[in-house]
């Protein structure tokens, strides 16, 4: 009876484990010596749906760069920075390659987590948009390349609301009391109120994230609530009318409900870059550089922009007119549209404490 | 009276599988969303089959689901048997006390010791890494040793201690005693503590966070999809998962009360 039970389950184990065989290769092929590096291992560490794995006919990243240079890829996800770093500091796993967003990679190259990527060495690294280098967590392009990235804007259902302001403003917006939505994440939240006030998003001063608590206080009765990905659901159903994401999810969104529609505030908003770093506890330095000339690869990272579908500082992939976002004005505003931007940084653990506990104020309030 | 019994048990029922019909009815949904049904189709299924991540994280899941429950079982019917021969009623409620401590732990207490544990003794070895499949299994082990050894232990206390003295009697060797005579008498005991096992192991996501390194189990991997949003292959995967289990405890039950009837 046991056996004939945990049979079953190994033929169910079996038949799970053999599907990967519907994959079908792209005939794609990659400069560089492999030799010496077959049979090795590459720790990868992406964040959950960042890559493109080989659905509807698209590129499966992982398993072509297994089949060209025959390193085994073994690929893990994360949900959040904290989670990454956490996982990068109790030193229980080691990792070849990371792609944290720009604050964290502040972070970790202040606390020597970061191995120096020789860029010369990447052939493929002049594809990246002169604009994502020399950022400020990596002035001299030292540690890191950039992967995707995009913008924070206001998302709306255009039967709802007609001609909104282009303001964060219209996140405090009376008319539409119990129908606006807003992010349940602190920076992200303070975010929205420190751009109506004008400042700073790494202000130093506690009375501007004081005030832009006030702010938030006076949001809190006209919301319906705080959401993260929940806003997927409650835009695409009509049960919000406005709120705040990212301009690739808004994409992804519209595809469900046409009437959605979507705008960067005229304050201006938050930009963020993913890009892919390799931590110092690094075992396979030469595979994980490889990896990274890979990620490079035009139809690489052309696979990839179409899964992710935030915007790509590839800039092969940007003029490829057969990129299925090819001039998109929301992923890709023109430069007369570009809202003003401003970067998240590591923020100092005072200031960090202090917008937390302001933060659990506001959800008391 | 007899309307509302039905109707009672009618709302537990809705109650405990609406949640999962309406995760079976959008896993056939065309459209991308979550949350519009549009139209049958089986596209959700195809596209499961290239989510090799997702595949992978089901393989992890069930090895460690399997083999925890195998050998939780075999240590933990072990250890029973153990306790219920001890003579010292103060050690044996001692004993007990200690072995419930993991049950009775919030998971995320268990999960963080262990994995300073591991990651402790890793470095006290000088590995490079600590985490990872030996470790995610030690943990799971760790969390279903009780569940079997409270369901073990009930079945010893009900079997006549004289049974296996009068195998012994008959000269059965001690070993031949338990296997001929004691085993079959707690063998149902033991097969709800692998049941009890292999399912806490296989929903189990608090401890294989932090415990797993690059084993990733299933939970992990769907719930890491939140910076986007989770994807309709998800409940694909979910539905297959329900149905299997689902046949396989009516098949089991038709196996029990057909050997039953055996007996009877």
């Amino acid at each position: 009876m046991f056996k004939k039970f945990s049979v079953l389950l190994l033929c169910l184990l079996l038949i799970f484990s053999c599907t990967g065989c519907g994959y079908q290769y792209a005939e794609l092929s990659l400069e560089g010596d492999y030799t010496g590096l077959e049979g090795t291992v590459l720790n990868v560490y992406n964040w959950g749906e960042y890559i493109s794995e080989g659905s509807d006919d698209s590129i499966d990243v992982n398993k072509e760069f297994e089949r060209i240079t025959g390193i085994k890829v073994n690929y893990t996800t994360f949900d959040s920075n904290e989670v990454m770093y956490s996982q990068l500091k109790s030193g229980g796993v080691s990792y070849d390659i990371i792609i944290p967003s720009d604050y964290m990679i502040e972070r970790l190259k202040n606390e020597n987590m970061l191995k120096k990527i020789d860029l010369s060495t990447l052939s493929n690294y002049h594809y990246i948009d002169d604009y994502y280098k020399n950022l400020y967590f990596d002035q001299n392009n030292e540690y890191s390349v950039p992967y995707s990235v995009g913008m924070v804007g206001v998302i709306y259902n255009s039967s709802m609301i007609k001609n909104p302001e282009h303001s964060w403003k219209a996140l405090w917006d009376k008319k539409y009391k119990d129908m606006s939505l807003t992010f349940s994440n602190p920076r992200d939240a303070f975010m929205t109120a420190q751009m109506i006030l004008g400042y700073d998003l790494n202000s130093t001063v506690k009375s501007e994230w004081e005030e832009a608590a006030e702010l938030l206080k006076k949001q809190k009765k006209y919301l319906q609530s705080y959401v993260m990905d929940e806003i997927y659901g409650k835009m695409e159903t009509g049960e919000a009318a406005i709120g705040p994401y990212y301009a690739g999810d808004f994409l992804t969104m519209q595809e469900n409900n046409e009437d959605l529609d979507f705008f960067y505030p005229k304050e201006g908003t938050n930009i963020f870059v993913d890009s892919i770093c390799i931590p110092s506890s690094c075992t396979n330095y030469e595979a994980a550089k490889m990896y990274i000339n890979f990620l490079l690869e035009p139809e690489i990272a052309l696979a990839n922009a179409e899964y992710i579908g935030y915007a790509s500082p590839h800039t092969a992939v940007v003029e490829n007119t057969e990129y299925y976002y090819y001039g998109n004005e929301y992923l890709y505003p023109k430069e007369e549209n570009m809202p003003k931007v401003q970067y998240y940084h590591d923020i100092d653990p005072e200031i960090r404490m202090l917008y937390e506990n302001l933060w659990i104020d506001v959800k008391l309030y | 009276m007899k309307a509302l019994q039905r109707l009672y048990v009618a709302l537990i029922l809705i109650f405990l599988y609406a949640p999962v019909a309406v995760m079976v009815m959008f896993s056939f949904n065309s459209a991308e969303s979550v949350w519009i049904f549009e139209g049958f189709s089986l596209d959700w299924y195809k596209s499961l089959i290239f989510d090799e991540a997702m595949l992978t994280a089901l393989e992890h899941t069930l090895i460690i689901a399997v083999l925890s429950a195998l050998i939780s079982t075999v240590l933990g019917t072990a250890a029973a048997v153990g306790i219920n021969a001890l003579q010292n009623k103060l050690a044996k409620k001692a004993i007990m006390t200690v072995t419930n401590i993991p049950m009775m732990n919030a998971d995320i207490v268990t999960g963080i010791s262990l994995m300073l544990l591991f990651v402790f003794i890793g470095k006290f070895l000088g590995l490079n890494e600590s985490l990872g499949f030996i470790t995610v299994l030690i943990a799971h082990i760790t969390f279903n040793l009780p569940y079997v050894i409270l369901s073990v232990l009930p079945k010893l206390k009900q079997t006549d201690s004289h049974l296996p003295e009068a195998a012994l009697d008959l000269g059965c060797t001690p070993f031949k005693a338990f296997f001929k005579v004691v085993l079959p008498s707690i063998s149902t005991g033991i097969a709800t503590g692998m049941i009890m096992a292999f399912t806490l192991s296989l929903d189990d996501f608090v401890i294989s966070y932090f415990t797993c390194g690059h084993y990733q189990t299933l939970p992990i991997v769907i719930y890491n999809m939140t910076k986007k949003t989770v994807t309709p292959d998800t409940y694909a995967l979910s539905t297959i998962i329900f149905v299997s289990v689902f046949v396989l405890l009516v098949l089991y039950n038709a196996l029990q009360s057909k050997t039953d009837k055996r007996r009877a």
